[in-house]
């Protein structure tokens, strides 16, 4: 609608920020898109490389002790002969949840979504601190170069678990040192992030956008970075802690008495192990809505926009999340109820925990709510936002039993556990997380990505998806117990190992629906249909930036006249209303 | 009596787990109830309001009171579920206990990978520990010139207990964190280095069934299997005195006092 003005502001962009050399563009840039894209193209490949691991993992639970034909012979020590070793099937568990939380997820959700959109959607040119934008991502590479790193020290890899719990995780092998440099590179990147992300969405506002204008993306990156960065540092100190009981021969977590092997441990003692699980959980919980709220933010945007209707309720569900944010510093402890905590404190977080189920009951509403009176489109984003949302309701309804600690006792450490929050973070946040990258790839690259192929790789994905976590929750029920590298060892193990042969392969059959994914993923760079500025008829800031959005975002600072949702608006002719278009005069 | 084993919960043989499971059932009840009505709404908008030909979506929201209702409803279940069927069945577990001379009681220690079961023996009284004198053939540490450990008995992985009688087992480890887990039992307790945390039960049926570990303890954790045997008290006792006791001096008999150094080569 204002082509003529692009192309003369196109040229004043180009004079102010002259043309940089290739490394100071896309390797060592200080542009919040191109570290957006940074992030998201190396999260990819971390959580498809965590995905992997698992896929490993399936086969020794599906065949325990059998060797793995082909791939089994490549992997040295770990697999001799192609059998896979216990050792090396704790390193790659450990590996495989650190990789897909904070290498994966969340640089996918706030370095990736958080760094593209927020300075877009707020109308900002940039970041707050560009330069500290770029250190935060170099940090995580860093983190996640020491990670991998740590596959070939002697030991292999952490295994102790992805929780780390001392005293296991002080007498494991190096892997375990590497682990915590890795953990304290990747906490400190995020905590460069965040801080990033506050500040931009609190001081960049364009003219005429107030904190309720945001589109409630940006609310929920908001929420998340606070999160980030008030409960990450309790965990970088337990990580130096822990590294000090490694390295330094301290005692922070270890207690006075132990007795490893037959030996008595020469260390001082007087530590305690409760204190690392209650320092890692007043992160990992918080962690928990770090990994979901970005996800809720993009489904959100993805299902106004394709439902052609205002938000419903949009004040309800930014109280919501604020409101969930901060509940979600106190339930941490009851991932410990079986610590042999008295019942006047688990019945705290008993409560706790069930009050934060409410926010969320009010995010599904908010959002199934939408759909009513719209005119729904069924884009390819809108399938994974749709998705999500009885994904999301499946994984926090199974959270109720696990919150109550009755049922808690028999179903703690079991694979209920493992159905429950997967069935959060995969099929609902990485679902949610799918959507982004089909909703704004226009944006990014200037090109569509393949309907067809895109809605290949949903049905296939969401079925096997399912056929992953959904018997977890039935092995979970029937007492089997996560964590075990050999399931059939029990005899109500072994009475239900035909679900993990049905898990295994729909596990290998959506790791094969990925590769879909990425093929569509890079081919559409090159073939996929060009778009123009706002394919998807979006009321929002980023969509009035040209496509690509040049250094410095808006050829013009953008003024915003009203609410970021204003679909179908009676008396308008067409069925949107973007944020920035000023008002005709009455 | 031979446990099916197959879909679905395990065979509950303790006193207290009926509630546990009462729980664990309503709960998957309220859950299927809440995720098919609300799917079925999902569909029916789905399918109501999807794009056609003259079909526009509304700039009005939906302005009924439903949804909020039912979010009460929710929340006022949620209450229930807590109040009613939770805090009363975990307060039972953590704090109605047995007084010590009704009940047996018994030490559990996980260790790399095993269990050990420290029975105190007729006396009652468990003989004094003290890691520095733990060796393979004591892993537990037991001092053998404490009197009170004359009687003692450790039994490795092997957990005979009488049926209808309450238990109450001290938890705990010497080396890392493993969680004494019994489903069958509805049991689940850490074992947690430098703690000792009390739990009580009482098996309702006799039965031989397996304890667990719940806790990622090491490379062995998948192996560390320990069996709980619940039998008639005849029986149990039959078991009882067929165990060495190994703390007893060799000549205790005649002259108690002296031969306690022998223990202390490991």
């Amino acid at each position: 609608m204002h082509q003529p003005v692009h192309a003369a502001h196109h040229e004043a962009a180009h004079a102010e920020h002259h043309e940089l050399g290739f490394i100071q563009k896309y390797i060592f840039s200080v542009d919040h898109k191109v570290i957006g894209v940074q992030y998201t193209v190396t999260a990819l490949l971390f959580l498809f490389f965590g995905f992997c691991l698992m896929m490993l993992m399936r086969w020794q639970l599906a065949y325990p002790g059998e060797p793995l034909p082909v791939i089994g012979n490549w992997l040295g020590e770990g697999m001799p002969g192609g059998v896979m070793l216990p050792e090396f099937y704790n390193s790659l568990g450990a590996m495989h949840g650190t990789i897909m939380v904070f290498l994966g997820v969340v640089p996918l959700a706030v370095g990736g979504f958080g760094n593209y959109l927020v300075p877009l959607q707020v109308g900002a040119p940039d970041m707050a601190f560009p330069k500290l934008n770029a250190a935060s991502y170099w940090v995580y590479f860093v983190g996640g170069v020491i990670m991998l790193a740590s596959f070939f020290v002697p030991g292999g890899a952490a295994n102790s678990g992805w929780t780390s719990y001392p005293p296991l995780s002080v007498v494991a092998t190096a892997g375990q040192t590497w682990w915590l440099i890795g953990m304290v590179a990747l906490i400190t990147s995020s905590l460069l992030g965040s801080i990033n992300i506050i500040v931009t969405i609190v001081q960049l506002r364009a003219k005429g956008l107030s904190f309720f204008r945001l589109p409630f993306l940006v609310w929920a990156q908001f929420v998340t970075s606070f999160l980030l960065l008030l409960a990450f540092p309790p965990l970088e100190a337990a990580g130096i802690l822990q590294l000090m009981d490694r390295v330094a021969g301290t005692s922070f977590f270890m207690p006075t008495g132990l007795v490893v092997s037959g030996n008595a441990l020469p260390v001082a003692g007087g530590g305690s192990p409760l204190l690392w699980q209650h320092l890692f959980w007043f992160l990992a919980h918080p962690e928990v809505y770090v990994l979901i709220l970005p996800a809720i933010g993009i489904v959100t945007e993805v299902i106004v926009n394709n439902t052609r209707k205002p938000l419903y309720g949009y004040k309800t569900i930014v109280y919501a999340v604020l409101f969930l944010g901060f509940m979600s510093f106190i339930v941490w402890a009851h991932h410990m109820f079986m610590t042999g905590m008295g019942v006047t404190m688990s019945n705290f977080f008993q409560v706790t925990t069930m009050i934060i189920s409410i926010p969320s009951v009010v995010v599904l509403t908010v959002l199934i709510l939408t759909l009513w009176g719209a005119s729904i489109r069924f884009t390819l984003p809108m399938h994974f936002a749709l998705a999500f949302l009885p994904m999301f309701a499946i994984g926090g309804l199974t959270g109720l039993p696990l919150g109550l600690t009755a049922s808690d006792i028999y179903l703690h450490d079991t694979y209920y556990v493992i159905g429950h929050f997967h069935y959060v973070v995969a099929p609902g946040t990485l679902f949610a997380l799918f959507a982004g990258i089909y909703y704004w790839y226009p944006k990014v690259t200037g090109k569509q990505m393949s309907r067809f192929w895109g809605k290949t790789h949903f049905w296939l994905s969401f079925l096997a998806i399912n056929g992953v976590f959904f018997p977890m929750l039935i092995q979970g029920i029937a007492g089997l117990n996560r964590r075990l590298y050999d399931p059939t060892f029990y005899a109500h193990g072994a009475a239900i190992q035909d679900l993990n042969v049905i898990i295994s392969i729909s596990a290998w059959c959506l790791g094969a629906a990925q590769l879909i994914f990425i093929l569509n993923f890079f081919l559409s760079l090159k073939w996929g249909k060009k778009v123009g500025d706002n394919p998807w008829e979006a009321t929002t800031l980023e969509w009035a930036t040209p496509t690509p959005p040049p250094h410095g975002n808006f050829l013009t600072e953008p003024v915003v006249y009203r609410g970021p949702y204003e679909y179908s608006v009676p008396g308008e002719e067409k069925d949107f209303l973007p944020q920035h278009v000023a008002p005709a005069k009455a | 009596m031979e446990l099916k084993y197959g879909y679905g919960l395990v065979p509950d043989l303790s006193a207290h787990g009926a509630g546990i499971d009462h729980l664990i059932k309503v709960l998957h009840v309220f859950m299927v109830v809440l995720f098919v009505g609300w799917g079925v709404f999902l569909l029916y908008c789905l399918i109501k309001y999807r794009r056609r030909p003259g079909h526009k979506a509304s700039y009005e929201s939906n302005k009924s009171k439903l949804p909020k209702y039912a979010e009460i409803a929710v929340v006022g279940f949620e209450v229930f579920l807590l109040v009613g069927l939770s805090f009363p069945v975990w307060s039972k577990y953590k704090r109605d206990f047995p007084a010590d001379k009704d009940a047996l009681v018994v030490r559990v220690i996980g260790q790399q990978f095993v269990w050990n079961i420290h029975y105190p023996g007729e006396d009652g009284k468990f003989g004094r520990t003290d890691p520095k004198l733990a060796s393979g053939s004591n892993p537990l540490g037991i001092d053998d010139k404490d009197p009170a450990s004359w009687d003692d008995v450790v039994s490795v992985n092997q957990f005979h207990i009488p049926v209808n009688k309450p238990i109450i087992s001290h938890i705990s480890a010497m080396d890392v964190i493993h969680s004494f887990g019994v489903p069958v039992l509805r049991l689940k307790q850490d074992a947690t280095p430098g703690m000792e945390v009390p739990i009580w039960f009482q098996a309702v049926k006799t039965g031989v069934f397996d304890i667990v570990c719940s806790q990622l303890c090491g490379v062995g954790h998948s192996l560390m299997k320990g069996v709980v045997t619940v039998e008639s008290a005849e029986d149990y006792q039959k078991w009882f005195a067929e165990q060495p006791k190994q703390f007893k001096p060799k000549a205790a008999e005649k002259a108690p006092a002296p031969a306690a150094e022998k223990k202390q080569e490991g």
